[in-house]
């Protein structure tokens, strides 16, 4: 048991088939993790999982030695935010609205928005660079701008574990260099943080720790130096890869070289060029 | 090849224009350098829906004693209020025993009536639209208005020893029911993974469905007892009509609409966090599935009692939160008290008009309603199909 995030024999199956099978997963209290896997791996429902969403079948979930399974779901609310992606069917709201809607578990039915909360909301736009955009219609906004949108909700939250899926989707490498910057200095300020990224890269450059994610299964985990090696790469993604330490950062530099080799000849004729043998 | 005057050129074509860029980087702030300085909250919004809610509430009490003056005998505002005021035990009174009974026993009871009705169908209309994601979502629509008629005229034509109410509210839960799985079964397997944002097309084609049915039910009931005028009494339940209110209309309408009205402006900030879906509200610490099936049972429990007092009347729950949204957003604080007043508004001026425009003879209400609301729907459809 850690102070961060503790995730042990994890288990959930949505009409019959198993999504997530005996996961173990550890994030430590004041790092980032990073969700990584296929499409299709497990990582969003594992992220619903700890958010209290859905309910796992078994296993524990704790964080910071609370059982999550036990807390109410407002106190949960309070400790631990989801950042999603980014919705089709946007509401009719101000961007400030949309990140005043973070409050919602800190808030008693009748009370408004206090001035504690009007402060949060601030800070909340301002770290992510918002506060021009603060009165605009959310549905007015482009992909990448309703991403951040989303994050600073999450931030408005306060939470002490901050869990985001695919956080820099839709964004221009400056965007998504920013964004893994905010939450490494989350991270650094004592929260937990815990993304679900599809960008190897990414995930090499900036987490503390990754976790990779295939078939509902943790199959590897630790720093990324350890975990990115080339044979990982290929068996799960499909893809060949070389690892090379970058020249001034020292972490795991990804050269993809190509799709993997096929297994089977039929496979290879009929699956499109980017599918996994 | 290109010539250095070329080159020259292109240069001087492109270096302000990285520059601009770079300078609009540089003002960006990082997160590092934006830091954590507070912002002033801002009032302006607050303010707006404050100022909202004095000229409506002002506007119906206004509307309320206007609509008493108007009709066949010409009435004054002093005599409406002298006449309040002496039945609330103020002061004496003044007006002829005739002249009071048109206001206190046949006008005052139908306006205020017409009040709490339009106040609570408004009110459901927004919930539902929350609820259901679903900008088309209203009581009529959606087949309640008509599952609350069968149970209101159940008990007053066969003369079931049930109370009007209860009744009325047994069958738009029925409805809601049935509208909502007809919805969930058309659909199942089509929308992944969000469970109760039904589409809304769907939700519609289901309550015009359990609609029909209802109303082919109420009318079937009139039919089967054929005592006197059926045709009209038919008309009246199914289009909605406020003739013959009383004081017990009002005490229906009215008690439903604290009862029931409070506590659904009292969830505004759950109806907010379904702002992004179930699972966003979830994570928001709301609990989806109780709080959706207390606040839907809730509208049911409204549109029965109100129903049962008037009919089914379309288009109030649907036209006129939409119409609130575009003076005051989407935050059903301001939303949810706002709706019920502009809808208690708005249906004391369609009564008035159903029951003056074509005098000595009445339409039902829901006839205006209709007239005015029908092209809204056209329109908010319209609007999905572009977006």
């Amino acid at each position: 048991m850690t102070d961060g995030l503790d995730l042990s024999r994890v288990r959930f199956s949505r009409t019959g088939r198993l999504v997530v099978d005996d996961v173990d997963v550890t994030v430590p209290a004041g790092s980032l993790g990073a969700l990584i896997g296929p499409n299709g791996a497990g990582k969003s429902t594992l992220l619903h999982l700890i958010a209290g969403i859905q309910r796992a079948d078994a296993g524990a979930l704790a964080f910071a030695g609370e059982d999550l399974a036990a807390l109410r779901r407002r106190d949960r609310a309070r400790r631990i935010a989801l950042a999603e992606q980014e919705t089709h069917d946007a509401p009719e709201l101000r961007v400030e609205e949309v990140v005043a809607l973070g409050r919602t578990p800190h808030l008693g039915p009748w009370s408004g928005l206090g001035a504690r909360d009007h402060a949060v909301v601030a800070e909340s736009l301002a770290a992510l660079g918002l506060e021009s955009l603060a009165t605009r219609e959310y549905s007015t906004l482009s992909g990448g701008e309703r991403q951040r949108v989303n994050l600073a909700r999450a931030l408005a939250q306060e939470p002490d574990l901050l869990l985001l899926d695919e956080p820099t989707n839709h964004l221009d490498v400056r965007a998504q260099l920013t964004s893994l910057e905010l939450l490494r200095a989350l991270a650094q300020s004592g929260r937990t943080v815990l993304a679900a990224l599809h960008d190897l890269g990414l995930a090499a450059a900036y987490a503390d720790h990754v976790i990779v994610l295939d078939g509902g299964r943790v199959v590897a985990s630790g720093a990324p130096a350890e975990v990115l090696e080339p044979g990982l790469i290929r068996g799960v993604w499909g893809v060949e890869a070389e690892v090379l330490a970058h020249p001034s950062t020292g972490r795991p530099l990804i050269a993809y070289s190509g799709v993997a080799a096929p297994l089977a000849p039929q496979v290879a004729l009929e699956a499109p060029l980017d599918a996994r043998p | 090849m290109k010539t250095p005057r070329v080159e020259e050129a292109r240069q001087r074509r492109e270096t302000p224009r990285v520059e601009e860029a770079r300078q609009r980087r540089l003002e960006t702030p990082t997160p590092q350098q934006a830091g954590f300085e507070t912002l002033a909250p801002r009032p302006a919004r607050r303010a707006r829906t404050a100022l909202w809610a004095v000229v409506l509430g002002a506007a119906l009490v206004a509307s309320v004693v206007a609509a008493v003056t108007i009709g066949p005998a010409g009435l004054a505002p002093a005599d409406v209020v002298a006449s309040v005021l002496a039945h609330l035990g103020i002061g004496d009174p003044t007006l002829s025993p005739l002249r009071d009974g048109i206001v206190w026993e046949l006008r005052m009871p139908r306006v205020l009536t017409a009040a709490a009705v339009g106040a609570g169908l408004a009110l459901c209309g927004a919930v539902m639209q929350a609820l259901t994601r679903n900008p088309l979502a209203d009581p009529y629509l959606l087949g309640l208005s008509s599952g609350a008629s069968v149970g209101a005229v159940v008990v007053i034509v066969l003369g079931v020893g049930l109370l009007l109410p209860v009744a009325a509210f047994a069958g738009a839960l029925a409805a809601l029911i049935a509208t909502l799985a007809l919805a969930g079964a058309a659909g199942r397997g089509s929308t992944r993974g969000s469970a109760g944002a039904l589409s809304p097309t769907r939700t519609v084609l289901a309550g015009l469905a359990v609609s029909a049915m209802f109303g082919a039910i109420t009318s079937l009931v009139i039919f089967w007892s054929a005592t006197g005028d059926s045709y009209r009494e038919i008309l009246n339940w199914l289009l909605g009509s406020l003739a013959g209110t009383d004081w017990v209309s009002v005490a229906i309408a009215g008690g439903a609409l604290v009862a029931i009205g409070i506590p659904l402006i009292a969830s505004a900030r759950t109806l907010d966090a379904f702002a992004f879906g179930d699972a966003a509200a979830s994570a928001l610490g709301v609990h989806v599935g109780r709080s959706r099936v207390l606040l839907l049972g809730g509208t049911a429990l409204l549109t029965g009692a109100l129903v049962a007092v008037s009919g089914s009347i379309g288009f109030v729950g649907l036209i006129l939160p939409h119409g609130v949204r575009l003076l005051v957003g989407s935050r059903h604080r301001a939303l949810l008290p706002l709706s019920a007043l502009a809808g208690a508004l708005f249906l004391v001026w369609a009564d008035t008009a159903a029951r003056t425009l074509f005098d000595p003879r009445e339409l039902p209400v829901g006839i205006i309603t209709a007239l005015v609301g029908g092209p809204v729907f056209a329109l908010l459809l319209m609007r999905r199909r572009v977006s």
